[in-house]
Protein backbone atom coordinates (compact mmCIF):
# COMPACT_ATOMS: atom_id res chain seq x y z
CA UNK A 1 0.00 0.00 0.00
CA UNK A 2 1.41 3.31 -0.66
CA UNK A 3 -0.12 6.01 0.62
CA UNK A 4 0.99 9.89 -0.65
CA UNK A 5 0.83 12.95 1.10
CA UNK A 6 -0.12 16.28 -1.29
CA UNK A 7 -1.07 19.57 -0.97
CA UNK A 8 -2.07 21.95 -3.20
CA UNK A 9 -0.61 25.56 -1.13
CA UNK A 10 2.52 25.15 0.50
CA UNK A 11 3.09 24.98 4.22
CA UNK A 12 -0.25 23.66 5.15
CA UNK A 13 1.50 20.58 7.20
CA UNK A 14 2.07 18.04 4.63
CA UNK A 15 5.17 16.59 6.52
CA UNK A 16 3.65 16.89 9.40
CA UNK A 17 0.64 14.72 8.54
CA UNK A 18 3.18 12.26 6.57
CA UNK A 19 5.52 11.75 9.61
CA UNK A 20 2.67 11.60 12.04
CA UNK A 21 1.13 8.41 9.90
CA UNK A 22 4.81 6.84 9.49
CA UNK A 23 5.21 6.60 12.71
CA UNK A 24 1.89 5.45 14.15
CA UNK A 25 1.96 2.72 11.77
CA UNK A 26 5.73 2.40 12.45
CA UNK A 27 4.65 0.55 15.65
CA UNK A 28 3.40 -2.71 14.34
CA UNK A 29 4.23 -2.73 11.17
CA UNK A 30 7.24 -2.39 8.44
CA UNK A 31 7.42 1.60 7.01
CA UNK A 32 9.22 2.75 3.86
CA UNK A 33 9.33 6.58 4.37
CA UNK A 34 9.80 8.61 0.87
CA UNK A 35 10.72 12.55 1.37
CA UNK A 36 9.93 13.34 -2.28
CA UNK A 37 9.53 16.90 -1.39
CA UNK A 38 13.67 16.95 -3.14
CA UNK A 39 13.44 21.23 -2.96
CA UNK A 40 13.20 21.43 0.66
CA UNK A 41 12.87 17.54 1.96
CA UNK A 42 12.65 18.54 5.94
CA UNK A 43 10.81 14.58 6.93
CA UNK A 44 14.47 14.02 8.33
CA UNK A 45 14.16 16.78 11.35
CA UNK A 46 10.78 14.74 12.46
CA UNK A 47 12.01 11.54 11.94
CA UNK A 48 15.46 11.97 13.45
CA UNK A 49 16.55 10.22 10.22
CA UNK A 50 19.94 8.41 10.12
CA UNK A 51 21.14 8.52 6.20
CA UNK A 52 23.66 5.82 5.43
CA UNK A 53 23.78 5.69 1.89
CA UNK A 54 24.26 8.28 -0.38
CA UNK A 55 24.31 8.38 -4.60
CA UNK A 56 23.98 10.93 -7.24
CA UNK A 57 20.50 11.52 -9.03
CA UNK A 58 21.88 12.10 -12.57
CA UNK A 59 20.53 12.46 -16.16
CA UNK A 60 22.24 11.93 -19.31
CA UNK A 61 22.54 14.81 -21.72
CA UNK A 62 24.07 15.07 -24.78
CA UNK A 63 28.05 16.09 -26.05
CA UNK A 64 28.98 17.10 -29.40
CA UNK A 65 32.19 15.75 -30.65
CA UNK A 66 32.29 18.22 -33.61
CA UNK A 67 35.10 15.89 -35.60
CA UNK A 68 32.33 14.05 -36.52
CA UNK A 69 29.30 16.03 -36.65
CA UNK A 70 27.85 16.76 -40.22
CA UNK A 71 25.80 19.87 -39.35
CA UNK A 72 22.51 18.71 -40.20
CA UNK A 73 20.52 19.73 -37.85
CA UNK A 74 18.33 16.75 -37.02
CA UNK A 75 19.66 17.01 -32.96
CA UNK A 76 17.95 20.42 -32.86
CA UNK A 77 15.10 19.83 -34.81
CA UNK A 78 13.86 16.27 -32.51
CA UNK A 79 14.47 18.25 -29.36
CA UNK A 80 11.13 18.93 -27.96
CA UNK A 81 12.96 21.33 -25.00
CA UNK A 82 15.31 23.38 -27.33
CA UNK A 83 18.08 22.11 -25.89
CA UNK A 84 19.99 22.28 -28.86
CA UNK A 85 21.01 24.78 -31.30
CA UNK A 86 22.79 24.10 -34.49
CA UNK A 87 24.45 27.14 -35.89
CA UNK A 88 27.12 27.64 -38.67
CA UNK A 89 30.08 27.33 -36.54
CA UNK A 90 29.43 24.50 -34.20
CA UNK A 91 25.98 23.08 -32.40
CA UNK A 92 25.14 24.57 -29.10
CA UNK A 93 24.08 22.43 -25.94
CA UNK A 94 22.06 23.90 -23.11
CA UNK A 95 22.49 21.18 -20.71
CA UNK A 96 19.86 22.68 -18.10
CA UNK A 97 17.90 22.96 -20.69
CA UNK A 98 17.91 19.32 -21.47
CA UNK A 99 15.55 16.77 -19.96
CA UNK A 100 17.66 13.62 -20.98
CA UNK A 101 15.25 12.13 -23.27
CA UNK A 102 17.92 10.92 -25.66
CA UNK A 103 16.18 11.34 -29.19
CA UNK A 104 19.35 13.73 -29.84
CA UNK A 105 21.62 10.42 -29.75
CA UNK A 106 19.16 8.02 -31.60
CA UNK A 107 18.62 10.22 -34.31
CA UNK A 108 22.24 11.16 -35.11
CA UNK A 109 23.19 9.82 -38.31
CA UNK A 110 26.95 11.14 -37.97
CA UNK A 111 27.36 9.32 -34.60
CA UNK A 112 28.61 12.49 -33.44
CA UNK A 113 26.62 12.81 -29.84
CA UNK A 114 27.26 10.61 -26.50
CA UNK A 115 25.64 11.08 -23.47
CA UNK A 116 26.90 12.33 -20.12
CA UNK A 117 25.46 12.17 -17.04
CA UNK A 118 24.88 15.54 -15.49
CA UNK A 119 24.08 16.02 -11.44
CA UNK A 120 20.36 17.28 -10.35
CA UNK A 121 21.23 15.97 -7.14
CA UNK A 122 21.41 13.43 -4.08
CA UNK A 123 19.82 10.44 -3.37
CA UNK A 124 20.01 9.51 0.35
CA UNK A 125 18.63 6.41 2.29
CA UNK A 126 18.48 5.18 6.05
CA UNK A 127 16.55 4.62 8.81
CA UNK A 128 15.01 6.03 11.62
CA UNK A 129 15.39 5.75 15.39
CA UNK A 130 11.47 4.02 15.29
CA UNK A 131 12.27 1.50 12.48
CA UNK A 132 11.01 3.61 9.83
CA UNK A 133 13.33 2.67 6.57
CA UNK A 134 13.57 6.02 4.72
CA UNK A 135 14.77 7.84 1.63
CA UNK A 136 14.99 11.55 0.52
CA UNK A 137 16.19 13.31 -2.49
CA UNK A 138 17.59 16.52 -2.56
CA UNK A 139 17.90 18.97 -5.72
CA UNK A 140 20.82 20.81 -6.40
CA UNK A 141 20.32 24.50 -5.35
CA UNK A 142 19.50 26.59 -9.11
CA UNK A 143 18.66 23.20 -10.54
CA UNK A 144 15.16 23.02 -12.06
CA UNK A 145 14.81 19.53 -12.65
CA UNK A 146 13.23 17.81 -10.11
CA UNK A 147 11.19 15.24 -11.66
CA UNK A 148 14.08 12.57 -12.70
CA UNK A 149 15.69 12.76 -9.02
CA UNK A 150 12.05 11.84 -7.70
CA UNK A 151 11.57 9.36 -10.28
CA UNK A 152 15.55 8.47 -9.56
CA UNK A 153 14.46 8.55 -5.50
CA UNK A 154 11.35 5.90 -5.89
CA UNK A 155 12.80 3.49 -8.50
CA UNK A 156 16.39 2.99 -6.20
CA UNK A 157 13.91 2.49 -3.11
CA UNK A 158 11.60 -0.20 -4.22
CA UNK A 159 8.89 -1.26 -1.01
CA UNK A 160 9.73 -4.46 0.31
CA UNK A 161 7.09 -7.50 0.56
CA UNK A 162 4.74 -6.18 3.10
CA UNK A 163 6.44 -2.17 4.27
CA UNK A 164 3.46 0.67 3.67
CA UNK A 165 4.90 3.28 1.83
CA UNK A 166 4.23 6.42 2.97
CA UNK A 167 5.07 9.23 0.41
CA UNK A 168 5.94 13.45 1.62
CA UNK A 169 5.30 14.71 -1.96
CA UNK A 170 6.52 18.27 -3.26
CA UNK A 171 3.55 20.91 -2.83
CA UNK A 172 1.57 22.00 -5.97
CA UNK A 173 0.23 20.59 -8.56
CA UNK A 174 3.00 20.16 -11.22
CA UNK A 175 5.11 17.83 -13.08
CA UNK A 176 6.91 16.88 -9.94
CA UNK A 177 3.97 15.98 -7.55
CA UNK A 178 2.75 13.99 -10.22
CA UNK A 179 5.93 12.25 -10.66
CA UNK A 180 5.40 12.10 -6.14
CA UNK A 181 1.77 10.72 -6.94
CA UNK A 182 2.39 7.71 -9.40
CA UNK A 183 1.53 4.34 -8.30
CA UNK A 184 0.06 5.78 -4.89
CA UNK A 185 -3.08 4.23 -4.19
CA UNK A 186 -4.70 6.67 -1.87
CA UNK A 187 -3.65 10.45 -1.87
CA UNK A 188 -4.19 12.48 1.73
CA UNK A 189 -4.62 15.88 0.90
CA UNK A 190 -3.86 18.51 3.72
CA UNK A 191 -5.16 22.02 3.52
CA UNK A 192 -5.81 24.74 5.21
CA UNK A 193 -9.21 26.74 5.81
CA UNK A 194 -8.66 29.69 3.79
CA UNK A 195 -9.42 31.38 0.81
CA UNK A 196 -5.92 29.79 -0.16
CA UNK A 197 -5.74 27.13 0.94
CA UNK A 198 -9.14 26.31 -0.88
CA UNK A 199 -8.31 27.59 -3.76
CA UNK A 200 -5.15 25.36 -4.43
CA UNK A 201 -7.32 22.21 -2.95
CA UNK A 202 -9.09 22.36 -5.52
CA UNK A 203 -6.46 22.03 -7.96
CA UNK A 204 -5.10 19.04 -6.24
CA UNK A 205 -8.19 17.66 -5.89
CA UNK A 206 -8.75 18.26 -10.05
CA UNK A 207 -5.41 16.58 -10.22
CA UNK A 208 -6.07 13.01 -8.34
CA UNK A 209 -9.28 13.03 -10.26
CA UNK A 210 -7.20 13.30 -13.68
CA UNK A 211 -4.52 10.97 -12.20
CA UNK A 212 -7.56 8.46 -10.96
CA UNK A 213 -6.38 8.06 -7.72
CA UNK A 214 -8.59 7.79 -4.70
CA UNK A 215 -7.83 11.11 -2.16
CA UNK A 216 -9.50 12.14 1.36
CA UNK A 217 -8.53 15.62 2.93
CA UNK A 218 -7.32 16.38 6.01
CA UNK A 219 -8.13 20.10 7.53
CA UNK A 220 -5.39 21.58 9.01
CA UNK A 221 -4.95 24.73 11.46
CA UNK A 222 -9.08 24.30 11.47
CA UNK A 223 -10.49 27.66 13.00
CA UNK A 224 -8.50 30.03 11.37
CA UNK A 225 -10.26 30.74 8.30
CA UNK A 226 -14.27 29.67 7.51
CA UNK A 227 -16.48 26.66 6.52
CA UNK A 228 -16.06 26.72 2.80
CA UNK A 229 -13.18 23.95 2.30
CA UNK A 230 -15.49 21.57 4.20
CA UNK A 231 -18.31 22.73 1.99
CA UNK A 232 -16.47 22.48 -1.03
CA UNK A 233 -15.40 18.91 -0.15
CA UNK A 234 -18.77 18.04 1.12
CA UNK A 235 -20.33 19.24 -2.55
CA UNK A 236 -17.90 17.19 -4.87
CA UNK A 237 -17.71 13.97 -2.59
CA UNK A 238 -14.18 14.15 -1.27
CA UNK A 239 -14.04 12.28 2.24
CA UNK A 240 -12.30 14.84 5.46
CA UNK A 241 -10.39 12.55 7.00
CA UNK A 242 -9.54 14.66 9.94
CA UNK A 243 -9.81 18.51 11.42
CA UNK A 244 -7.00 19.24 13.33
CA UNK A 245 -7.78 22.45 15.17
CA UNK A 246 -5.07 25.71 15.25
CA UNK A 247 -2.98 25.21 18.12
CA UNK A 248 -0.20 27.19 19.03
CA UNK A 249 1.43 24.47 21.14
CA UNK A 250 1.53 22.21 17.89
CA UNK A 251 3.82 24.87 15.70
CA UNK A 252 5.90 25.49 18.34
CA UNK A 253 6.50 21.52 18.99
CA UNK A 254 6.95 20.68 15.26
CA UNK A 255 9.16 24.07 14.97
CA UNK A 256 11.89 22.44 17.70
CA UNK A 257 11.69 19.11 15.36
CA UNK A 258 8.86 16.91 17.33
CA UNK A 259 6.23 14.82 15.74
CA UNK A 260 2.75 16.08 16.31
CA UNK A 261 1.90 12.43 17.48
CA UNK A 262 4.96 12.97 20.04
CA UNK A 263 3.63 15.95 21.32
CA UNK A 264 0.44 14.90 21.39
CA UNK A 265 0.03 11.02 21.65
CA UNK A 266 -3.94 11.73 21.34
CA UNK A 267 -3.31 12.13 17.89
CA UNK A 268 -2.21 8.04 17.57
CA UNK A 269 -5.77 7.02 17.57
CA UNK A 270 -6.97 9.31 15.02
CA UNK A 271 -4.40 8.26 12.48
CA UNK A 272 -4.94 4.91 13.23
CA UNK A 273 -8.59 5.11 12.45
CA UNK A 274 -8.12 7.49 9.64
CA UNK A 275 -5.83 4.82 8.11
CA UNK A 276 -8.47 2.29 8.68
CA UNK A 277 -11.09 4.45 7.00
CA UNK A 278 -8.63 5.00 3.78
CA UNK A 279 -8.08 1.42 2.84
CA UNK A 280 -8.69 -0.93 5.36
CA UNK A 281 -4.98 -1.17 6.25
CA UNK A 282 -4.85 -2.58 10.23
CA UNK A 283 -1.93 -0.48 11.97
CA UNK B 1 22.37 43.98 -44.79
CA UNK B 2 19.66 41.73 -43.59
CA UNK B 3 17.65 43.09 -40.52
CA UNK B 4 15.23 41.27 -38.18
CA UNK B 5 12.65 43.09 -35.82
CA UNK B 6 10.58 40.94 -33.58
CA UNK B 7 6.76 42.08 -33.70
CA UNK B 8 3.67 41.05 -32.05
CA UNK B 9 1.63 39.77 -35.30
CA UNK B 10 2.57 37.57 -38.33
CA UNK B 11 1.29 40.38 -40.48
CA UNK B 12 2.53 43.49 -42.09
CA UNK B 13 1.97 46.25 -40.10
CA UNK B 14 2.38 44.58 -36.90
CA UNK B 15 3.39 46.37 -33.72
CA UNK B 16 7.20 46.01 -32.51
CA UNK B 17 7.52 43.52 -29.91
CA UNK B 18 9.72 43.93 -27.01
CA UNK B 19 10.75 40.34 -25.98
CA UNK B 20 12.61 38.20 -28.66
CA UNK B 21 12.46 34.92 -27.74
CA UNK B 22 8.39 34.87 -27.66
CA UNK B 23 7.94 37.49 -30.09
CA UNK B 24 5.09 36.33 -32.35
CA UNK B 25 6.78 36.95 -35.52
CA UNK B 26 9.55 38.81 -37.15
CA UNK B 27 10.04 41.41 -39.99
CA UNK B 28 13.00 40.67 -41.60
CA UNK B 29 14.38 43.27 -43.97
CA UNK B 30 16.64 43.72 -46.84
CA UNK B 31 18.36 47.02 -46.90
CA UNK B 32 20.06 46.87 -49.80
CA UNK B 33 16.78 45.75 -51.99
CA UNK B 34 13.97 46.87 -49.06
CA UNK B 35 12.32 43.78 -49.52
CA UNK B 36 10.68 42.80 -46.32
CA UNK B 37 9.03 39.97 -45.44
CA UNK B 38 6.92 39.17 -42.15
CA UNK B 39 7.63 35.46 -40.58
CA UNK B 40 5.98 33.62 -37.77
CA UNK B 41 8.11 32.60 -34.94
CA UNK B 42 8.36 28.86 -34.48
CA UNK B 43 9.41 29.12 -31.13
CA UNK B 44 6.51 31.33 -29.45
CA UNK B 45 5.03 29.39 -27.99
CA UNK B 46 7.92 27.12 -27.19
CA UNK B 47 7.16 25.33 -23.68
CA UNK B 48 10.79 26.74 -22.75
CA UNK B 49 14.16 27.51 -24.40
CA UNK B 50 12.38 29.75 -27.00
CA UNK B 51 15.07 32.00 -27.57
CA UNK B 52 17.74 28.92 -28.53
CA UNK B 53 14.72 28.12 -30.85
CA UNK B 54 14.00 31.32 -31.65
CA UNK B 55 17.96 32.30 -32.88
CA UNK B 56 19.14 29.41 -34.68
CA UNK B 57 15.81 29.86 -36.99
CA UNK B 58 16.72 33.50 -37.78
CA UNK B 59 20.41 32.41 -38.14
CA UNK B 60 18.80 30.02 -40.77
CA UNK B 61 17.11 32.93 -42.67
CA UNK B 62 20.86 34.69 -43.06
CA UNK B 63 19.69 37.40 -40.69
CA UNK B 64 23.34 39.73 -39.87
CA UNK B 65 21.46 42.03 -37.25
CA UNK B 66 18.43 41.70 -34.75
CA UNK B 67 16.15 44.33 -33.38
CA UNK B 68 13.96 43.68 -30.14
CA UNK B 69 13.40 45.49 -26.46
CA UNK B 70 14.80 42.32 -24.59
CA UNK B 71 17.40 39.46 -25.07
CA UNK B 72 17.52 36.36 -23.16
CA UNK B 73 21.03 34.87 -21.66
CA UNK B 74 20.89 32.12 -24.08
CA UNK B 75 19.33 33.73 -27.03
CA UNK B 76 22.16 35.85 -26.67
CA UNK B 77 24.50 32.77 -26.16
CA UNK B 78 23.44 31.35 -30.18
CA UNK B 79 23.01 34.76 -31.65
CA UNK B 80 26.62 36.62 -30.92
CA UNK B 81 29.10 33.77 -31.68
CA UNK B 82 27.29 33.19 -34.93
CA UNK B 83 28.27 37.20 -35.44
CA UNK B 84 24.88 38.36 -35.18
CA UNK B 85 24.56 41.97 -34.16
CA UNK B 86 22.08 42.27 -31.55
CA UNK B 87 20.34 45.99 -30.72
CA UNK B 88 17.59 47.08 -27.62
CA UNK B 89 14.82 49.35 -28.46
CA UNK B 90 11.99 50.58 -26.27
CA UNK B 91 9.96 51.49 -28.87
CA UNK B 92 9.14 52.34 -32.38
CA UNK B 93 7.57 51.53 -35.72
CA UNK B 94 9.33 48.75 -38.45
CA UNK B 95 9.92 52.19 -40.76
CA UNK B 96 11.17 54.26 -37.79
CA UNK B 97 13.33 51.07 -36.25
CA UNK B 98 15.32 50.67 -39.70
CA UNK B 99 16.20 54.45 -40.24
CA UNK B 100 17.31 54.46 -36.34
CA UNK B 101 19.45 51.53 -37.07
CA UNK B 102 21.19 52.95 -40.07
CA UNK B 103 21.80 56.15 -38.49
CA UNK B 104 23.51 54.77 -35.78
CA UNK B 105 20.77 55.58 -32.93
CA UNK B 106 20.09 52.49 -31.74
CA UNK B 107 22.05 50.76 -28.75
CA UNK B 108 23.64 47.64 -29.45
CA UNK B 109 23.84 44.88 -27.00
CA UNK B 110 27.90 45.24 -25.50
CA UNK B 111 29.89 42.00 -24.86
CA UNK B 112 28.52 40.40 -21.20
Amino acid sequence: MIIAVASGKGGTGKTTIATSLALTLASDRPVLFLDCDVEAPNAHLLLKSSFNQRKDATLLVPVIDESRCGQCGTCAEVCQYNALAVTEQRVLVFPEMCHGCGSCALNCAWGAIREVPRGLGILESGNTPAGIRVACGLLNIGEALAVPVIRQLKASTPARPGETTIIDAPPGTSCPVVEALRGADYVILVTEPTPFGLHDLKLAYELTRELGLPAGVIINRNGIGDQRVDDFCQHVGLPVLLHIPMDRAIAVGIAQGIPLTTLKPDYRPLFRQLLLTIAGVRP
Amino acid sequence: MKIAISVTAPKPGAAFATRFGRAPAFVIIDTNTDDRQTVANPAARAGGGAGIRAAEFLIRQGVEAVISGAFGPKASDVLRPSGLRLYRAASGTVDDLVARLLKGDLDAVEDA
